[in-house]
This record gives structure tokens, C-alpha cells and sequence, in this order.
């Protein structure tokens, strides 16, 4: 019977199985930095639930993760460590930008603070909020399952598509300086207009 | 809270201070060329011994000021709860103090601070490196003609895509 059927019939049912499996044995990498952090662990702790969703093995060691839920406001410091730790992780991996901070830097519209994370790492959620509660970062786990379901490959190939490459909207809007290879930072006095 | 005779002691081994007092706070401003040397005589014959805290204030712009920087040291005695601001003020282009790390161990962390945001060198500390901003930043984000959202370095980062990560 399946030697009969067209090739990529099996290849399509193989990714939803796989998606399937996926979506629900998310470990969490919990890369709390601020406040939202402790929402996040009010989110995995027993009156809220996790584990109702199969996200609740928050590992502390990327290399055991699949879910980056970044929980608090990221300074300059920090995205080079947040960076190494996202490509410390295994693919496939997911990114949720978790309260106004993650996602655009929120009332921290200082010199140190990044202004949102999406700007130099790619997010797949952003859940709002200052903090989110509980129940809204579980409906972006729910929705981030429901996109693994919808797009996932075994292969990983939705991760390769031409939209994921693209820069975010608000990259567009703000002039990123490309610097040359080991300058991290502009000159004094050097501003961007 | 400060003891008259603590007051007048200080007064009289060094008359260039000048007082001034806020809710029985008492504050002494000291030249900047003797401030180790007020300090030290604080905490070695007045029994000053905790240093409570140390910080900077840009007066850039401020309404009748005729320094740039004022250093604040807020001194405590534990034993008969005395307690002390002594203020100096720096001004560019030379801003050095003398190090108290050998005073009080606990300046150390403070100082680092003040150099990291205000740019002002502690002569002498064991060693001063900035203790919040990176390594590489070139700027003093405290003082007030730094731009409150900086001069782009939050934007300088290499953008991680999905396909090389
Ligand atoms: S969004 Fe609000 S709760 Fe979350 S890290 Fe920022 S300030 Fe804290």
C-alpha cells in the first residue's frame, strides 16, 4: 500500500509526527534577567502548571534546551552572552520574547539597554505585557505550538525560508552600524543621526 | 548628627572647610588637594570607621555651581553614631582624587563605580576598571552631556539570523 503512494505523502505525515513530538516536550532555557522572571516562575510552579502543556523541564544548560523564553530586559552586557547561549542550543529551537522589555526595550529607553531582542536574534512570540501574567505566557507556549504543528519539518527546512531571514520591522526603522570585525562599540563622540 | 567637639576638632586641625548644615546633618566641603588627609583624620582619630557610601554628582548646567564634579562621602562612626558628608569638588581637565581603598576597604567597588560613570581617576586604587558598562565602552554614561539614550552603542551589536545560528 505505501510503496504505492507519491513520495512526498510519507514525507509530509513524517513532519507532522515529528512536529507532533516537538510541540509537546519543550524544555524551556529560562533566561530570566529581571522582573518577568519571576512570572516565568510562577508559570512552572504547580498553581499555574506547565506541565499540563509538556514545557515544564526548565534546564539551565542550553545544550538541553529547545525554548529560549527570554524574561526581562536585555542590556548591552548581556546580548553577547544571550547570543552565545542561543547558539549553544540545539536545532530546532524556538525564541519567546517574553514582557515589554524583551521585545522593545519598554520604559528603559536608556544607553544600555537593548531595544528589543528581535534585533539581533530571531523570535518566533512575543508575548506583551510588564509583566505578562502567567496564563499569557502559556497561551504563547499554546500558540508556539500550534506555528510548530502548522510550519515544522523534520528537516528543519521552515527555518530557511526567506521570511525568517528577513530583518525584523524595527531593524528597518533604525539604522544598524555594521562596524568592521572586533570593534564592538562606536568611538566617543561618533553619533547616529 | 555630628558632637560639637568632633566639629571643632576637625575645624581646627584643618580651617579650610567650610560647614554647612541640613536637618542636623552636618556637611563639610574640604579642598580637593586635602581630602585623604581630612579623611584619614577622620577615621583614625575621630573614629570614623564605616564608610557609608561614596558618590559623584555632575553639576554640569546646575543652577549656580561653579564646579563640574562633586564627590560625596557619607561617614559613619559606630561607636558613638556620629555621622558625616564630607564633599569635594574636581573639575576638568584634572579629574583625580587619591584612592581611600586603604581606608576603607569597601571603596573599592565604589570607586570603580564612579569611575565607570563619571570618568574621575582614584589615584592609587588597587585597580580601577569599569565595574557596569563592557570592557570596550569609551563613554562616562553619567555625566550630563552623555545623551540619556546614548550615542548608538546599544545598536552595535552583530545581528544573529536564523540560518547561521
Ligand atoms: S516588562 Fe515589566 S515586568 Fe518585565 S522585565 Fe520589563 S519592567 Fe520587568
Amino acid at each position: 500500500m505505501a510503496i504505492e503512494l507519491p513520495e512526498n505523502v510519507v514525507v509530509s505525515k513524517l513532519d507532522e509526527l515529528a512536529s507532533w513530538c516537538r510541540k509537546n516536550s519543550l524544555w524551556p532555557m529560562p533566561f530570566a534577567t529581571a522582573c518577568c522572571g519571576i512570572e516565568l516562575m510562577a508559570t512552572g510552579a504547580s498553581r499555574h502548571d506547565l506541565a499540563r502543556f509538556g514545557a515544564e523541564v526548565f534546564r539551565f544548560s542550553p545544550r538541553q534546551c529547545d525554548l529560549m523564553i527570554v524574561a526581562g530586559r536585555v542590556v548591552m552586557k548581556m546580548l553577547p552572552v544571550l547570543q552565545r547561549i542561543w547558539q549553544q542550543m540545539h536545532e530546532p529551537k524556538w525564541c519567546i520574547s517574553m514582557g515589554a522589555c524583551a521585545s522593545t526595550g519598554g520604559v528603559f529607553d536608556t544607553y544600555s539597554v537593548v531595544q528589543g531582542i528581535d534585533r539581533f536574534l530571531p523570535v518566533d512570540m512575543y508575548v506583551p505585557g510588564c509583566p505578562p501574567r502567567p496564563e499569557q505566557l502559556i497561551q504563547s507556549i499554546i500558540d508556539l505550538q500550534d506555528k510548530i504543528q502548522r510550519e515544522g519539518t523534520v528537516g528543519g527546512r521552515e527555518f530557511t525560508t526567506r521570511s525568517r531571514q528577513e530583518p525584523k520591522r524595527a531593524l528597518v526603522e533604525l539604522p544598524v552600524i555594521t562596524l568592521p570585525r572586533g570593534v564592538s562599540h562606536l568611538p566617543q563622540g561618533v553619533r547616529i543621526e | 548628627m555630628i558632637e560639637p567637639q568632633t566639629k571643632t576638632a576637625l575645624s581646627s586641625a584643618f580651617p579650610s572647610i567650610t560647614w554647612s548644615e541640613f536637618r542636623a546633618d552636618a556637611r563639610a566641603v574640604v579642598p580637593c588637594d586635602e581630602i585623604y588627609a581630612v579623611l584619614r583624620f577622620l577615621r583614625d582619630d575621630l573614629g570614623f570607621d564605616l564608610l557609608v557610601d561614596m558618590t559623584c554628582v555632575d553639576y554640569l548646567s546646575y543652577r549656580g555651581a561653579e564646579d563640574r564634579f562633586g564627590l560625596v562621602y557619607l561617614l559613619c562612626a559606630t561607636e558613638s553614631n556620629e555621622r558625616i558628608t564630607v564633599r569635594t569638588f574636581v573639575n576638568e581637565p584634572l579629574l583625580s582624587v587619591p584612592s581611600v581603598v586603604p581606608l576603607w576597604a569597601g571603596a573599592n567597588w565604589m570607586e570603580r563605580e564612579v569611575w565607570d560613570m563619571f570618568g574621575i581617576r582614584f589615584e592609587g586604587h588597587p585597580d580601577l576598571r569599569r565595574i557596569l558598562m563592557p570592557d570596550e565602552f569609551t563613554a562616562f554614561p553619567l555625566r550630563k552631556d552623555y545623551p540619556l539614550q546614548g550615542r548608538g552603542e546599544r545598536h552595535n551589536f552583530s545581528v544573529l539570523y536564523r540560518a547561521e545560528s
